[in-house]
């Protein structure tokens, strides 16, 4: 086929993209090529909407042993061990296929993830669906969660946290975005740079079939009515090939034969060979009849651009060939020597003896596209004038009730109790905690993950939800005890075309970048979905933080329930009464505008370096933060997991009940305490200067709020357990 | 006391069994699927996990793999063999025990604490427990114990039922039987009660920052009837 314009935009480029590679090239390029460069220069591959503005962001810092631009990131947990970590979304294909889409999306950071050498010891994920009245949500649900389940817990490794929203901006696009943390030893991690010239280039894994080719073209579209058509881009995956891959690739590692190693991922083989390729300085030259085949006849065209799933593409030492081979045997797994690298700088693609393509590497990577697109600012909302007696004609019970049940607050056991969390022994804290929390195998250390978003506030005012969703994962580690390290972002938005939700991206990247240079909580691995949206709808900004920290001895790991009668419960940080873009507000005024929560970052900082003192003075028997919904909604759920009671008062401020109770201003924790700490902890508190309230005691079996409302424990396990389970049977 | 686990392609609690296996006395060795012989062992257990990533049946191709016909006929001259969730099914995949393990009542997989009852201690592994309501953690798709009734008739006749699902008090009934099982069956017996298939995992109830301890007992006892 000659290849012109219209095929090069029937592949996803811009009439001035292929023009550039025209120039580039001298020539026009044939179909293959034009493949491949379709596929190195999408969005979802090249960046070029989103680079500018990512350079931006802090990606370094004492823990840090390798920031974004690897197949994960890596930091360092002391003793000679790091922490290998990434979230990656999987958005279009779960729309398609939730299934698939959702279990490849699991499957493929955990590729990112061990590729690195580093054994996966932990999953989570973060999953956003429309409005639960909508008629695709409970299909989508159901199958992306089965989809998670039925990858992760075939791998045997736990899901151990994990965030689901509903929401109608996720009507049309539903986000799927997995997470995966893997142990390596510092001194045996392995990168994707090649190094030296005619090394033999390996195939090991699954063989390569016709499924997803495309699919990052197609990760980097919008969404419209014929989206059914689009089910053949969608990869299947085999999880039992990837723990076959996982086991043969780390015994291989556990010797010296690799130079580099590269999963892969989106756009299969074409990214991987390319971008080993380019990080060496190096060029490669593939023989495509030697890649292993699950069909026949399959075109060079194809064998490029599928994305068939459980595949790596690894740079040996010369003579390591028999070694490399023996494992890949004793697993079961294909092995074929397809290539090598060379000097030429050159892709160079040899089929039934004939060049099939040859293309100068730099023009894929380094010449590839970036675009300063236009962005619109968003002005902070102005604030709602509520008068206080609105405030007055609700019964606290009842709105109780309905922010407990709520789809974005209620329990997601229905969810969590389809994944294996505690499969390799090492589960200290399950999901539905503020962190999960896995020890470190055999030794004193343990690791906490969370993954977060909050939509709503990015949607009010981006800069200031890209600053709180980074703040909200700080406080969430520190609930449990863990000293934040660093995290990994997944930036979901809608077009980069369109000046608002570029504009969208832009601010709660800066956020994002302010928040984690003032925490000194690193960025060290992300990934950016764009065009989530159906025709022209893009979903409110959608930026997942996934924080990771450190607790250095696992028998000082906090948990959120609450512990024993008597003790004292003290909330951490002021509460002004901010009800704009609250649960309350949203749901119970039916209030929809003004701004979000301001972050300071000072007393962000200030309170939770304060609260983890308390924590290492083994000063705090429970903890959790203040997020949606309120001290309330908090303290709640501390009562339903302690199967314990509370009595509590409203400190005398000028606001009311209501605003006490369900107000979301942010940098708060609920802490409980014996009372014979009262005075040392008041003493640390007043010295650090951070602002506590004296709010309750620990009682028997009932919450009782002010002296007068009384709701028993099994009447707030109602209200939380039972709304997704009803809705899901 | 020797001990091996036995690692099939996909299985992935053969570590944690290791690990438990270890912790309580034993000296375990990992053996691979595709060998020919045991090594002299007290114990053999099959581990947790998607032996052939669960195709055709869960269980059936790895009860087809070389290393079996060794743990057959170990299990036939009196060894101990224990089967833990995919080890489970491998057992009734092998004939080893009776029974089939069919998808969960609500098709969805489960992974959660449980309360199983143990009252049949006439036999190697229960012998010495000193009470009978244990919590024990689950976590299976294919969990959902069935015979045929005069299966169950003999399975009964002969005491070979060794765990049921129950609640707190140790109470049998439906409602506390997470996934449809027959008699809210959770493990069995072969006929000679050497050969143990369940669907609960001790080895991930071992100490006390996981999901529980009543694991260790079930090792520590297992470990003193052997010597």
């Amino acid at each position: 086929m000659e290849v012109n314009e219209q095929i090069a935009v029937d592949h996803g480029l811009k009439k001035e993209e292929y023009k550039k590679i025209c120039n580039l090239l001298k020539r026009v390029p044939n179909l293959t090529e034009l493949g491949i460069f379709s596929a190195m220069w999408n969005e979802h591959c090249s960046y070029k909407s989103s680079r500018l503005h990512l350079k931006k962001l802090p990606t370094s810092g004492k823990k840090v042993i390798q920031g974004p631009g690897e197949n994960a990131g890596v930091i360092d947990i002391e003793d000679g061990d790091a922490i290998v970590f990434k979230i990656e979304s999987h958005n279009h294909p779960s729309f398609i296929e939730p299934y698939q889409g959702a279990a490849t999306g699991v499957g493929g950071i955990m590729r990112d993830v061990f590729t690195m050498g580093a054994r996966p010891i932990a999953n989570l994920n973060s999953i956003h669906f429309g409005s639960s009245q909508h008629k695709k949500t409970k299909n989508l649900l159901r199958g992306v969660v089965h989809g998670i389940g039925g990858y992760g817990n075939c791998m045997g490794v736990p899901t151990i946290a994990g965030q689901t929203s509903f929401d109608s901006s996720y009507n049309g696009n539903i986000l799927v975005n997995a997470m995966t943390l893997g142990l390596v030893k510092k001194n045996k991690i392995f990168y994707s740079k090649a190094a030296g010239l005619n090394k033999p280039v390996i195939y090991v894994g699954s063989k390569t079939g016709r499924d997803g080719i495309h699919g990052a073209s197609m990760a980097s579209a919008s969404f419209d009515e014929k989206i059914e058509e689009k089910k053949p881009t969608v990869q299947v995956g085999d999880p039992f090939t990837e723990k076959l891959l996982l086991e043969a690739c780390l015994e291989l590692m556990a010797g010296d034969s690799i130079i580099a190693i590269q999963d892969m991922g989106a756009a299969g083989l074409t990214s991987s060979s390319i971008e080993m390729a380019s990080k060496g300085n190096l060029g490669i030259e593939l023989n495509l009849n030697k890649v292993p085949c699950r069909e026949s006849k399959m075109t060079p065209y194809e064998i490029m651009l599928s994305e068939s799933q459980e595949r790596m593409l690894i740079v040996l030492e010369n003579g390591k060939e028999d070694i490399a081979k023996k494992i890949f045997d004793k697993w079961d797994l294909d092995f074929a020597v397809i290539g090598k690298t060379t000097n030429s700088k050159n892709i160079e693609l040899f089929y039934d003896e004939k060049q099939v393509a040859s293309i100068p590497i730099n023009t894929l990577v380094e010449n590839s596209p970036m675009y300063d697109r236009k962005w619109k600012k968003t002005k902070l909302p102005k604030k709602n004038l509520i008068k206080k007696e609105e405030f007055k004609k609700f019964k606290i019970k009842e709105v109780l009730n309905k922010i407990l049940s709520n789809p974005n607050v209620c329990s997601k056991e229905w969810i969590w109790q389809q994944y294996d969390h505690t499969v390799m022994g090492d589960t200290i804290q399950k999901p539905g905690g503020d962190s999960g929390v896995v020890r470190v195998h055999g030794t004193n250390k343990a690791v906490a993950a969370t993954v977060d978003s909050s939509a709503i506030y990015c949607w009010a005012h981006p800069l200031t939800g890209g600053k709180q969703v980074v703040c909200e994962s700080w406080r969430n580690l520190i609930s449990v005890g863990a000293t934040p390290i660093a995290i990994t972002n997944c930036l979901n938005f809608g077009s980069p075309e369109k000046e608002e939700n570029m504009g969208e991206f832009v601010e709660c990247v800066q956020g994002i970048g302010e928040a984690c240079e003032y925490l000194k909580f690193p960025v060290v691995s992300g990934n950016v979905s764009f065009y989530n949206q159906t025709k022209e709808i893009g979903i409110k900004p959608t930026p997942s933080i996934g924080g990771v920290g450190l607790i250095k001895d696992y028998k000082q790991m906090i948990t959120m329930d609450f512990k024993e009668i008597n003790n004292l419960v003290l909330i951490i940080g002021k509460t002004e009464g901010h009800i704009d873009q609250s649960l309350f507000a949203r749901n119970i005024l039916n209030e929809k505008n003004g701004p979000p929560p301001e972050i300071n970052l000072f007393n962000e900082k200030n309170n939770g370096e304060t609260v983890l003192q308390l924590i290492k003075g083994n000063l705090v028997r429970s903890a959790h933060d203040v997020s949606i919904g309120g001290i309330i909604t908090a303290v709640s759920k501390m009562c339903i997991k302690g199967n314990i009671g509370i009595e509590f008062y409203k400190p005398k401020y000028f606001m009311s009940e209501i605003e006490y109770l369900f107000s979301e201003d942010q940098g708060r924790y609920v802490i409980e305490i014996e009372p014979k700490n009262l005075k040392k902890v008041e003493s640390i508190l007043n010295k650090n200067s951070v602002h506590f309230d004296k709010f309750g005691k620990i009682t028997d079996k009932n919450m009782i709020i002010n002296g007068k409302t009384k709701v028993t424990i099994d009447e707030l396990k109602a209200y939380n357990t039972y709304w997704l389970s009803n809705y899901m049977n | 006391m020797k001990s091996a686990v036995i690692t099939f392609p996909g299985s992935n609690c053969d570590r944690d069994m290791h690990v438990a296996l270890n912790k309580f006395g034993f000296k375990n060795k990992m053996v691979w699927h595709n060998d020919n012989e045991l090594p002299k062992s007290d114990l053999v257990v099959l581990p947790g996990g998607f032996s052939y990533g669960d195709y055709l049946r869960c269980g059936s191709m790895a009860s087809k793999s070389k290393i079996m016909q060794s743990v057959i006929n170990f299990a036939k001259s009196g060894g101990l063999v224990m089967g833990i969730c995919n080890g489970f099914q491998i057992l009734v995949e092998s004939g080893l025990v009776p029974g089939i393990l069919l998808r969960n009542k609500y098709l969805e997989f489960i992974c959660k604490n449980v309360f199983v009852k143990i009252d049949n201690k006439d036999n190697p592994y229960f012998k010495n427990l000193d009470k009978e309501v244990f919590e024990l953690h689950i976590a299976h798709n294919e969990g959902n114990y069935f015979c045929t009734n005069d299966q169950l008739k003999e399975i009964e006749d002969n005491n070979q039922v060794a765990i049921y699902y129950c609640n707190d008090n140790g109470k049998t009934e439906e409602k506390f039987n997470p996934n449809g099982s027959l008699k809210n069956i959770a493990g069995i017996f072969n006929k000679e009660k050497n050969v143990l298939g369940m669907m609960p995992h001790p080895e991930r109830m071992i100490d006390q920052s996981l999901s529980g301890e009543d694991g260790s007992l079930f090792f520590k006892n297992l470990i003193n009837n052997i010597k």
